[in-house]
Protein backbone atom coordinates (compact mmCIF):
# COMPACT_ATOMS: atom_id res chain seq x y z
CA UNK A 1 0.00 0.00 0.00
CA UNK A 2 2.97 2.33 1.02
CA UNK A 3 4.53 1.94 -2.12
CA UNK A 4 1.67 2.23 -3.81
CA UNK A 5 1.10 5.54 -2.75
CA UNK A 6 4.78 6.44 -3.90
CA UNK A 7 2.47 6.66 -7.03
CA UNK A 8 0.45 9.16 -6.14
CA UNK A 9 3.05 11.77 -4.33
CA UNK A 10 6.22 11.49 -6.57
CA UNK A 11 4.74 12.99 -9.40
CA UNK A 12 3.27 16.29 -7.16
CA UNK A 13 6.84 18.12 -6.78
CA UNK A 14 9.86 15.40 -6.97
CA UNK A 15 8.59 14.53 -10.45
CA UNK A 16 6.04 16.68 -11.35
CA UNK A 17 5.12 16.58 -15.25
CA UNK A 18 5.23 20.41 -16.04
CA UNK A 19 7.80 21.58 -14.21
CA UNK A 20 10.49 18.80 -14.76
CA UNK A 21 9.12 16.62 -17.24
CA UNK A 22 7.74 19.98 -19.37
CA UNK A 23 4.59 18.13 -20.65
CA UNK A 24 1.39 19.63 -21.25
CA UNK A 25 2.60 23.13 -21.29
CA UNK A 26 0.33 24.36 -24.46
CA UNK A 27 -3.05 23.38 -22.29
CA UNK A 28 -1.04 25.34 -19.24
CA UNK A 29 -0.90 28.18 -20.94
CA UNK A 30 -4.26 28.08 -22.71
CA UNK A 31 -6.40 28.28 -20.13
CA UNK A 32 -4.60 29.23 -16.76
CA UNK A 33 -5.59 33.32 -17.10
CA UNK A 34 -8.45 32.56 -14.54
CA UNK A 35 -8.56 29.79 -11.35
CA UNK A 36 -11.63 29.05 -11.95
CA UNK A 37 -10.98 27.52 -15.80
CA UNK A 38 -8.07 26.14 -14.59
CA UNK A 39 -9.64 24.39 -11.89
CA UNK A 40 -12.07 22.58 -14.31
CA UNK A 41 -9.32 21.92 -16.89
CA UNK A 42 -7.05 20.31 -13.76
CA UNK A 43 -10.58 17.66 -13.18
CA UNK A 44 -11.27 17.36 -16.54
CA UNK A 45 -7.37 16.11 -17.38
CA UNK A 46 -7.31 14.04 -14.06
CA UNK A 47 -10.47 12.12 -14.63
CA UNK A 48 -9.48 11.40 -18.26
CA UNK A 49 -5.52 10.53 -17.00
CA UNK A 50 -7.25 7.71 -14.83
CA UNK A 51 -9.71 6.58 -16.81
CA UNK A 52 -7.25 6.13 -19.93
CA UNK A 53 -4.47 4.63 -17.19
CA UNK A 54 -6.82 1.94 -16.17
CA UNK A 55 -8.81 0.74 -19.22
CA UNK A 56 -5.22 0.69 -21.24
CA UNK A 57 -3.72 -1.16 -18.00
CA UNK A 58 -6.85 -3.48 -18.07
CA UNK A 59 -5.94 -4.83 -21.91
CA UNK A 60 -2.46 -4.27 -21.56
CA UNK A 61 -1.54 -8.05 -22.42
CA UNK A 62 -3.99 -7.96 -25.75
CA UNK A 63 -2.86 -5.00 -27.26
CA UNK A 64 -0.53 -5.40 -30.07
CA UNK A 65 2.83 -4.24 -30.05
CA UNK A 66 2.44 -2.82 -33.72
CA UNK A 67 -0.82 -0.81 -33.15
CA UNK A 68 -0.45 0.10 -29.38
CA UNK A 69 0.26 3.86 -29.71
CA UNK A 70 -3.36 3.80 -32.25
CA UNK A 71 -5.02 1.96 -29.47
CA UNK A 72 -4.14 4.48 -26.68
CA UNK A 73 -4.92 7.35 -28.76
CA UNK A 74 -8.52 6.02 -29.51
CA UNK A 75 -9.26 5.27 -25.65
CA UNK A 76 -8.05 8.86 -24.88
CA UNK A 77 -10.13 10.49 -27.51
CA UNK A 78 -13.28 8.79 -26.73
CA UNK A 79 -12.72 9.41 -22.96
CA UNK A 80 -11.70 13.24 -23.83
CA UNK A 81 -14.57 13.48 -26.18
CA UNK A 82 -17.15 12.06 -23.38
CA UNK A 83 -15.82 14.58 -20.55
CA UNK A 84 -16.07 17.32 -23.07
CA UNK A 85 -19.60 16.18 -24.04
CA UNK A 86 -20.54 16.39 -20.27
CA UNK A 87 -19.32 19.63 -19.76
CA UNK A 88 -21.20 21.15 -22.13
CA UNK A 89 -23.76 19.42 -20.46
CA UNK A 90 -23.54 20.19 -16.80
CA UNK A 91 -20.53 23.15 -16.89
CA UNK A 92 -21.51 24.96 -20.00
CA UNK A 93 -20.24 28.72 -19.29
CA UNK A 94 -16.55 27.20 -18.63
CA UNK A 95 -17.05 24.60 -21.08
CA UNK A 96 -17.18 28.04 -23.48
CA UNK A 97 -14.33 29.67 -21.61
CA UNK A 98 -12.17 26.38 -21.89
CA UNK A 99 -13.31 25.92 -25.95
CA UNK A 100 -11.24 23.66 -27.41
CA UNK A 101 -8.75 23.14 -25.15
CA UNK A 102 -10.63 20.64 -23.34
CA UNK A 103 -10.85 18.67 -27.12
CA UNK A 104 -7.23 19.47 -26.95
CA UNK A 105 -6.60 16.69 -24.06
CA UNK A 106 -6.09 14.20 -26.46
CA UNK A 107 -3.11 15.51 -27.95
CA UNK A 108 -1.59 16.63 -24.03
CA UNK A 109 1.89 14.81 -24.11
CA UNK A 110 1.43 13.59 -20.58
CA UNK A 111 -1.81 11.67 -21.10
CA UNK A 112 -0.10 9.72 -23.94
CA UNK A 113 3.38 9.78 -22.17
CA UNK A 114 1.75 7.88 -18.77
CA UNK A 115 -0.40 5.51 -21.08
CA UNK A 116 3.32 4.41 -23.36
CA UNK A 117 5.47 4.78 -19.70
CA UNK A 118 3.30 3.82 -17.14
CA UNK A 119 -0.05 2.06 -17.63
CA UNK A 120 1.33 -0.44 -20.76
CA UNK A 121 3.73 -1.93 -18.13
CA UNK A 122 1.17 -2.13 -14.85
CA UNK A 123 -1.24 -3.87 -12.86
CA UNK A 124 -4.61 -1.86 -12.75
CA UNK A 125 -4.59 -0.40 -9.36
CA UNK A 126 -0.72 1.12 -9.48
CA UNK A 127 -2.03 2.67 -13.17
CA UNK A 128 -4.96 4.56 -11.73
CA UNK A 129 -2.39 5.77 -8.70
CA UNK A 130 0.16 7.10 -11.33
CA UNK A 131 -2.69 8.58 -13.26
CA UNK A 132 -4.00 10.38 -10.58
CA UNK A 133 -0.77 11.28 -8.92
CA UNK A 134 0.22 13.30 -12.35
CA UNK A 135 -3.10 14.52 -12.50
CA UNK A 136 -2.80 16.42 -9.97
CA UNK A 137 0.78 17.26 -10.08
CA UNK A 138 -0.50 18.93 -13.18
CA UNK A 139 -3.47 20.83 -11.24
CA UNK A 140 -0.81 21.78 -8.34
CA UNK A 141 0.61 24.03 -11.11
CA UNK A 142 -2.13 24.98 -13.03
CA UNK A 143 -4.02 26.65 -9.90
CA UNK A 144 -1.20 28.36 -9.24
CA UNK A 145 -0.40 29.80 -12.57
CA UNK A 146 -3.75 30.66 -12.60
CA UNK A 147 -3.96 32.20 -9.00
CA UNK A 148 -1.37 34.19 -9.93
CA UNK A 149 -2.82 35.03 -13.43
CA UNK A 150 -6.07 35.68 -12.34
CA UNK A 151 -5.01 37.96 -9.00
CA UNK A 152 -2.32 40.08 -10.47
CA UNK A 153 -4.10 40.35 -14.07
CA UNK A 154 -8.03 40.90 -12.86
CA UNK A 155 -7.37 41.86 -9.48
CA UNK A 156 -9.80 38.52 -8.59
CA UNK A 157 -9.92 34.96 -7.86
CA UNK A 158 -12.44 32.32 -8.74
CA UNK A 159 -14.22 35.88 -9.63
CA UNK A 160 -14.43 37.24 -5.94
CA UNK A 161 -12.81 40.77 -6.53
CA UNK A 162 -9.98 40.79 -3.88
CA UNK A 163 -7.75 43.85 -5.39
CA UNK A 164 -10.63 46.57 -5.96
CA UNK A 165 -9.07 47.77 -9.68
CA UNK A 166 -8.36 51.75 -10.23
CA UNK A 167 -11.15 51.65 -12.34
CA UNK A 168 -13.64 50.99 -9.72
CA UNK A 169 -12.25 53.24 -7.91
CA UNK A 170 -9.07 51.30 -5.81
CA UNK A 171 -5.56 51.68 -5.96
CA UNK A 172 -4.90 48.05 -8.17
CA UNK A 173 -3.50 48.43 -12.04
CA UNK A 174 -4.48 45.10 -13.31
CA UNK A 175 -1.38 44.09 -15.26
CA UNK A 176 -2.59 43.33 -18.74
CA UNK A 177 0.40 41.10 -20.16
CA UNK A 178 -0.80 38.61 -16.86
CA UNK A 179 -3.48 38.34 -19.11
CA UNK A 180 -1.68 36.78 -22.41
CA UNK A 181 -0.39 33.29 -22.65
CA UNK A 182 3.40 35.23 -22.50
CA UNK A 183 2.86 35.66 -18.76
CA UNK A 184 2.14 31.63 -18.01
CA UNK A 185 5.71 30.98 -19.52
CA UNK A 186 7.37 33.53 -17.08
CA UNK A 187 5.41 32.37 -14.10
CA UNK A 188 5.98 28.32 -14.86
CA UNK A 189 10.34 29.60 -15.80
CA UNK A 190 10.08 30.97 -12.49
CA UNK A 191 8.17 28.38 -10.68
CA UNK A 192 10.58 25.60 -12.23
CA UNK A 193 13.73 28.01 -10.97
CA UNK A 194 12.15 28.29 -7.28
CA UNK A 195 11.93 24.70 -7.53
CA UNK A 196 15.13 23.28 -8.37
CA UNK A 197 16.60 25.73 -5.92
CA UNK A 198 14.71 24.31 -2.92
CA UNK A 199 15.37 20.23 -4.62
CA UNK A 200 18.65 20.69 -6.27
CA UNK A 201 18.68 16.96 -7.61
CA UNK A 202 16.31 18.00 -9.90
CA UNK A 203 18.86 20.46 -11.81
CA UNK A 204 19.90 18.34 -15.41
CA UNK A 205 24.02 18.62 -16.19
CA UNK A 206 24.56 20.26 -19.39
CA UNK A 207 24.77 17.85 -22.38
CA UNK A 208 27.00 19.74 -24.07
CA UNK A 209 29.57 22.43 -22.71
CA UNK A 210 30.78 25.66 -24.89
CA UNK A 211 34.28 25.41 -26.05
CA UNK A 212 36.21 27.97 -25.10
CA UNK A 213 37.08 30.04 -27.84
CA UNK A 214 40.92 29.85 -28.91
CA UNK A 215 42.15 32.82 -29.21
CA UNK A 216 44.38 33.11 -32.52
CA UNK A 217 47.58 34.79 -32.42
CA UNK B 1 -20.93 -26.15 -33.26
CA UNK B 2 -18.48 -22.98 -32.38
CA UNK B 3 -18.79 -22.32 -28.62
CA UNK B 4 -18.85 -18.79 -28.06
CA UNK B 5 -16.81 -18.44 -24.94
CA UNK B 6 -14.26 -20.88 -26.65
CA UNK B 7 -13.55 -18.86 -29.49
CA UNK B 8 -13.02 -16.04 -26.90
CA UNK B 9 -10.67 -17.42 -25.08
CA UNK B 10 -9.03 -18.70 -28.69
CA UNK B 11 -8.98 -15.56 -30.11
CA UNK B 12 -7.17 -13.86 -26.68
CA UNK B 13 -4.86 -16.55 -26.86
CA UNK B 14 -3.83 -16.03 -29.91
CA UNK B 15 0.32 -14.20 -30.19
CA UNK B 16 -0.04 -10.57 -30.09
CA UNK B 17 1.55 -9.98 -33.39
CA UNK B 18 -0.52 -12.81 -34.55
CA UNK B 19 -2.58 -10.62 -37.82
CA UNK B 20 -6.12 -11.94 -36.89
CA UNK B 21 -5.72 -11.01 -33.36
CA UNK B 22 -4.09 -7.02 -34.84
CA UNK B 23 -7.30 -6.83 -36.96
CA UNK B 24 -9.53 -7.95 -33.96
CA UNK B 25 -8.53 -5.98 -31.02
CA UNK B 26 -8.58 -2.75 -33.03
CA UNK B 27 -11.81 -3.44 -34.02
CA UNK B 28 -13.55 -4.53 -31.04
CA UNK B 29 -11.66 -1.24 -29.00
CA UNK B 30 -13.06 0.68 -32.12
CA UNK B 31 -16.53 -0.33 -31.85
CA UNK B 32 -16.58 -0.53 -28.01
CA UNK B 33 -15.29 3.44 -28.47
CA UNK B 34 -17.44 4.42 -30.85
CA UNK B 35 -20.50 2.60 -28.67
CA UNK B 36 -19.31 4.80 -25.57
CA UNK B 37 -18.82 8.25 -27.26
CA UNK B 38 -22.18 8.19 -29.82
CA UNK B 39 -24.68 7.06 -26.63
CA UNK B 40 -23.19 9.44 -24.11
CA UNK B 41 -23.54 12.45 -27.08
CA UNK B 42 -27.04 11.22 -28.06
CA UNK B 43 -28.34 10.60 -24.62
CA UNK B 44 -26.80 14.49 -23.45
CA UNK B 45 -27.85 16.37 -26.96
CA UNK B 46 -31.27 17.81 -25.20
CA UNK B 47 -29.54 19.22 -22.04
CA UNK B 48 -26.84 20.90 -24.52
CA UNK B 49 -29.48 22.06 -26.76
CA UNK B 50 -31.71 23.65 -23.98
CA UNK B 51 -28.38 25.75 -22.62
CA UNK B 52 -27.63 27.25 -26.31
CA UNK B 53 -31.34 27.97 -27.00
CA UNK B 54 -31.28 29.59 -23.49
CA UNK B 55 -27.92 31.00 -23.72
CA UNK B 56 -29.05 32.61 -27.38
CA UNK B 57 -32.94 33.58 -25.62
CA UNK B 58 -30.95 34.98 -22.77
CA UNK B 59 -28.77 37.41 -24.81
CA UNK B 60 -31.87 38.49 -26.87
CA UNK B 61 -33.23 39.70 -23.11
CA UNK B 62 -30.60 41.56 -21.97
CA UNK B 63 -30.17 43.34 -25.61
CA UNK B 64 -33.92 44.18 -25.43
CA UNK B 65 -33.44 45.56 -21.96
CA UNK B 66 -30.99 48.23 -22.70
CA UNK B 67 -33.48 49.65 -25.32
CA UNK B 68 -35.17 52.30 -23.56
CA UNK B 69 -39.22 51.91 -23.29
CA UNK B 70 -38.82 49.11 -25.51
CA UNK B 71 -40.17 46.27 -22.38
CA UNK B 72 -43.59 48.55 -22.32
CA UNK B 73 -44.10 48.72 -25.89
CA UNK B 74 -43.80 44.92 -25.91
CA UNK B 75 -45.95 44.45 -22.92
CA UNK B 76 -48.60 46.97 -24.28
CA UNK B 77 -48.20 44.48 -27.88
CA UNK B 78 -49.03 41.70 -25.60
CA UNK B 79 -45.61 39.92 -26.38
CA UNK B 80 -42.83 38.73 -23.88
CA UNK B 81 -40.39 37.77 -27.00
CA UNK B 82 -39.56 39.25 -31.06
CA UNK B 83 -41.35 37.14 -33.50
CA UNK B 84 -38.88 34.93 -35.88
CA UNK B 85 -38.96 34.78 -39.50
CA UNK B 86 -36.92 33.24 -42.28
CA UNK B 87 -35.77 36.07 -44.82
CA UNK B 88 -33.93 34.78 -48.50
CA UNK B 89 -31.46 36.33 -48.47
CA UNK B 90 -31.75 36.74 -52.68
CA UNK B 91 -34.53 37.71 -53.22
CA UNK B 92 -35.65 39.75 -50.06
CA UNK B 93 -38.53 38.27 -49.43
CA UNK B 94 -39.68 36.62 -46.23
CA UNK B 95 -40.02 32.61 -46.13
CA UNK B 96 -42.93 30.59 -44.98
CA UNK B 97 -41.92 26.88 -45.85
CA UNK B 98 -39.19 26.94 -43.17
CA UNK B 99 -39.91 26.37 -39.56
CA UNK B 100 -38.08 29.08 -37.92
CA UNK B 101 -37.89 27.53 -34.33
CA UNK B 102 -36.14 24.51 -35.75
CA UNK B 103 -33.69 26.36 -38.70
CA UNK B 104 -30.24 26.41 -37.71
CA UNK B 105 -28.36 29.13 -39.40
CA UNK B 106 -25.00 28.13 -38.47
CA UNK B 107 -25.33 24.58 -40.30
CA UNK B 108 -26.74 26.11 -43.16
CA UNK B 109 -23.59 28.09 -43.68
CA UNK B 110 -21.47 25.51 -43.95
CA UNK B 111 -23.65 23.24 -45.59
CA UNK B 112 -23.02 23.51 -50.29
CA UNK B 113 -26.58 23.09 -50.89
CA UNK B 114 -27.55 25.41 -48.76
CA UNK B 115 -25.15 28.09 -48.44
CA UNK B 116 -23.61 30.42 -51.48
CA UNK B 117 -20.35 31.45 -51.87
CA UNK B 118 -19.51 35.07 -51.19
CA UNK B 119 -17.53 36.81 -53.93
CA UNK B 120 -14.50 37.96 -53.04
CA UNK B 121 -15.12 41.31 -54.27
CA UNK B 122 -17.90 41.65 -51.80
CA UNK B 123 -16.49 39.54 -48.62
CA UNK B 124 -15.19 42.57 -46.70
CA UNK B 125 -16.59 40.46 -43.69
CA UNK B 126 -14.14 37.19 -44.56
CA UNK B 127 -16.76 34.54 -44.45
CA UNK B 128 -16.10 32.96 -47.37
CA UNK B 129 -20.11 31.83 -47.42
CA UNK B 130 -23.43 32.67 -46.62
CA UNK B 131 -26.76 30.95 -45.46
CA UNK B 132 -29.05 31.64 -48.40
CA UNK B 133 -31.80 32.21 -45.85
CA UNK B 134 -31.19 33.96 -42.52
CA UNK B 135 -33.59 34.68 -39.46
CA UNK B 136 -34.72 38.05 -38.48
CA UNK B 137 -36.37 38.87 -35.18
CA UNK B 138 -38.86 41.44 -35.43
CA UNK B 139 -41.51 43.51 -32.92
CA UNK B 140 -44.63 45.03 -34.90
CA UNK B 141 -47.74 46.70 -33.46
CA UNK B 142 -50.69 46.59 -35.89
CA UNK B 143 -48.41 45.84 -39.08
CA UNK B 144 -46.11 48.66 -38.22
CA UNK B 145 -42.37 47.53 -37.88
CA UNK B 146 -40.90 48.97 -34.28
CA UNK B 147 -37.82 47.05 -34.02
CA UNK B 148 -36.03 44.41 -35.98
CA UNK B 149 -32.66 42.45 -34.45
CA UNK B 150 -30.43 41.02 -37.66
CA UNK B 151 -27.93 38.20 -36.95
CA UNK B 152 -24.19 39.29 -38.35
CA UNK B 153 -21.06 37.78 -38.31
CA UNK B 154 -17.52 38.36 -39.64
CA UNK B 155 -13.73 38.13 -39.16
CA UNK B 156 -12.20 39.35 -36.25
CA UNK B 157 -8.67 39.42 -35.57
CA UNK B 158 -8.68 35.13 -34.72
CA UNK B 159 -11.87 34.22 -34.61
CA UNK B 160 -15.60 34.36 -36.07
CA UNK B 161 -17.30 37.23 -34.13
CA UNK B 162 -21.24 36.62 -34.14
CA UNK B 163 -23.43 39.45 -33.13
CA UNK B 164 -26.91 40.57 -32.84
CA UNK B 165 -27.70 44.20 -34.53
CA UNK B 166 -31.30 45.99 -33.93
CA UNK B 167 -32.38 48.66 -35.95
CA UNK B 168 -35.15 51.20 -35.43
CA UNK B 169 -37.69 51.46 -37.56
CA UNK B 170 -36.49 53.63 -40.38
CA UNK B 171 -33.63 50.90 -40.44
CA UNK B 172 -30.37 53.05 -40.72
CA UNK B 173 -30.54 53.97 -37.04
CA UNK B 174 -28.72 51.83 -35.09
CA UNK B 175 -30.93 50.52 -31.85
CA UNK B 176 -28.15 47.90 -30.32
CA UNK B 177 -25.33 46.28 -30.96
CA UNK B 178 -24.63 43.00 -28.93
CA UNK B 179 -21.82 40.51 -29.49
CA UNK B 180 -23.13 37.10 -29.00
CA UNK B 181 -19.43 34.74 -29.82
CA UNK B 182 -15.83 35.77 -30.06
CA UNK B 183 -12.58 34.59 -29.13
CA UNK B 184 -10.30 37.64 -29.24
CA UNK B 185 -7.13 38.30 -27.48
CA UNK B 186 -8.51 38.27 -23.84
CA UNK B 187 -8.21 42.24 -22.81
CA UNK B 188 -7.87 43.69 -26.12
CA UNK B 189 -10.04 42.67 -28.93
CA UNK B 190 -12.06 40.62 -26.52
CA UNK B 191 -13.25 44.12 -24.92
CA UNK B 192 -15.67 44.62 -27.92
CA UNK B 193 -18.11 42.32 -25.30
CA UNK B 194 -17.81 44.98 -22.91
CA UNK B 195 -21.27 47.03 -22.29
CA UNK B 196 -19.47 50.63 -22.39
CA UNK B 197 -18.23 49.93 -26.00
CA UNK B 198 -21.18 48.36 -27.46
CA UNK B 199 -23.13 51.10 -26.10
CA UNK B 200 -21.61 53.48 -28.35
CA UNK B 201 -23.05 51.95 -31.47
CA UNK B 202 -26.49 53.55 -30.00
CA UNK B 203 -28.07 56.06 -32.74
CA UNK B 204 -25.06 55.67 -34.98
CA UNK B 205 -26.46 55.61 -38.48
CA UNK B 206 -25.45 53.11 -40.66
CA UNK B 207 -25.79 54.28 -44.21
CA UNK B 208 -25.85 58.23 -45.27
CA UNK B 209 -28.51 60.23 -47.28
CA UNK B 210 -28.15 58.85 -50.09
CA UNK B 211 -28.06 54.93 -48.83
CA UNK B 212 -25.06 54.57 -48.75
CA UNK B 213 -23.30 52.66 -45.79
CA UNK B 214 -20.56 54.51 -44.03
CA UNK B 215 -20.59 53.44 -41.05
CA UNK B 216 -16.84 53.29 -39.60
CA UNK B 217 -14.57 52.83 -36.41
CA UNK B 218 -12.28 55.34 -36.12
CA UNK B 219 -8.86 55.68 -34.20
CA UNK B 220 -8.89 58.87 -31.80
CA UNK B 221 -11.93 60.73 -31.45
CA UNK B 222 -15.07 59.90 -33.53
CA UNK B 223 -17.03 62.58 -34.36
CA UNK B 224 -20.75 62.23 -36.13
CA UNK B 225 -23.31 59.80 -36.52
CA UNK B 226 -21.46 57.90 -38.88
CA UNK B 227 -18.12 56.65 -36.99
CA UNK B 228 -17.42 54.64 -33.70
CA UNK B 229 -14.46 54.85 -31.01
CA UNK B 230 -12.25 51.90 -31.75
CA UNK B 231 -10.60 49.99 -29.28
CA UNK B 232 -6.99 50.83 -28.47
CA UNK B 233 -5.07 47.54 -29.16
CA UNK B 234 -7.49 46.00 -31.09
CA UNK B 235 -7.94 47.81 -34.43
CA UNK B 236 -8.27 44.58 -36.44
CA UNK B 237 -10.91 43.53 -34.42
CA UNK B 238 -12.85 47.14 -34.08
CA UNK B 239 -12.43 47.08 -38.19
CA UNK B 240 -14.02 43.44 -38.34
CA UNK B 241 -17.34 44.88 -36.96
CA UNK B 242 -17.65 47.88 -38.85
CA UNK B 243 -16.53 45.04 -41.89
CA UNK B 244 -19.18 42.71 -40.72
CA UNK B 245 -22.07 45.83 -41.05
CA UNK B 246 -20.73 46.98 -43.98
CA UNK B 247 -21.10 43.31 -45.47
CA UNK B 248 -24.49 42.48 -44.08
CA UNK B 249 -26.43 45.36 -44.36
CA UNK B 250 -25.26 45.65 -47.77
CA UNK B 251 -26.96 44.47 -51.52
CA UNK B 252 -25.53 40.55 -50.78
CA UNK B 253 -26.43 40.33 -46.88
CA UNK B 254 -30.15 41.73 -46.04
CA UNK B 255 -29.77 45.27 -48.27
CA UNK B 256 -32.52 43.28 -50.86
CA UNK B 257 -34.33 42.52 -47.65
CA UNK B 258 -34.29 46.28 -45.75
CA UNK B 259 -35.37 47.38 -48.87
CA UNK B 260 -38.39 45.47 -50.11
CA UNK B 261 -38.95 46.08 -45.84
CA UNK B 262 -39.22 49.58 -47.09
CA UNK B 263 -41.07 49.48 -50.37
CA UNK B 264 -43.36 46.86 -49.40
CA UNK B 265 -43.74 46.88 -45.65
CA UNK B 266 -44.13 43.48 -43.03
CA UNK B 267 -45.99 41.88 -45.89
CA UNK B 268 -44.09 40.83 -48.80
CA UNK B 269 -43.34 37.13 -50.12
CA UNK B 270 -46.14 36.24 -47.39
Amino acid sequence: MVSNLRHVTAPLIGNNPITLQILGICSALAVTTSLSTALVMSLALTAVLCLASASISLIRHHIPNVIRLIVQIIIIASLVIVIDELLQAYAYEISRQLSIFVGLIVTNCLVMGRAEAFAMRNPVWPSVLDGLGNGLGYSLVLIIVGSIRELLGAGSLLGYTILTPASEGGWFVPLGLMQLAPSAFFIIGLLIWVIRTRWTEQVETAKFTLKTQEVRQ
Amino acid sequence: MLNPVTAWRHFLARPNDDRVKVFGVAVLVAFACAVIVSTTAVMLKPIQDAHVEAERAARMARMLDTLPGMREVMEEAGVDSLETRIVDLSTGAFVTDIDAASYDAEAAANDPEQSTVIPANEDVAGLRRRANYAPVYLLERDGELLLIVLPVSGAGYQSTIQAMLALEPDLTTIAALTITEQGETPGLGARIEEQVWQELWLGKQIADETGQIVISVVRGTASGPHQVDGISGATVTSNGIANMLRYWLGDHGYGTFLDRLTSEGLGNGL
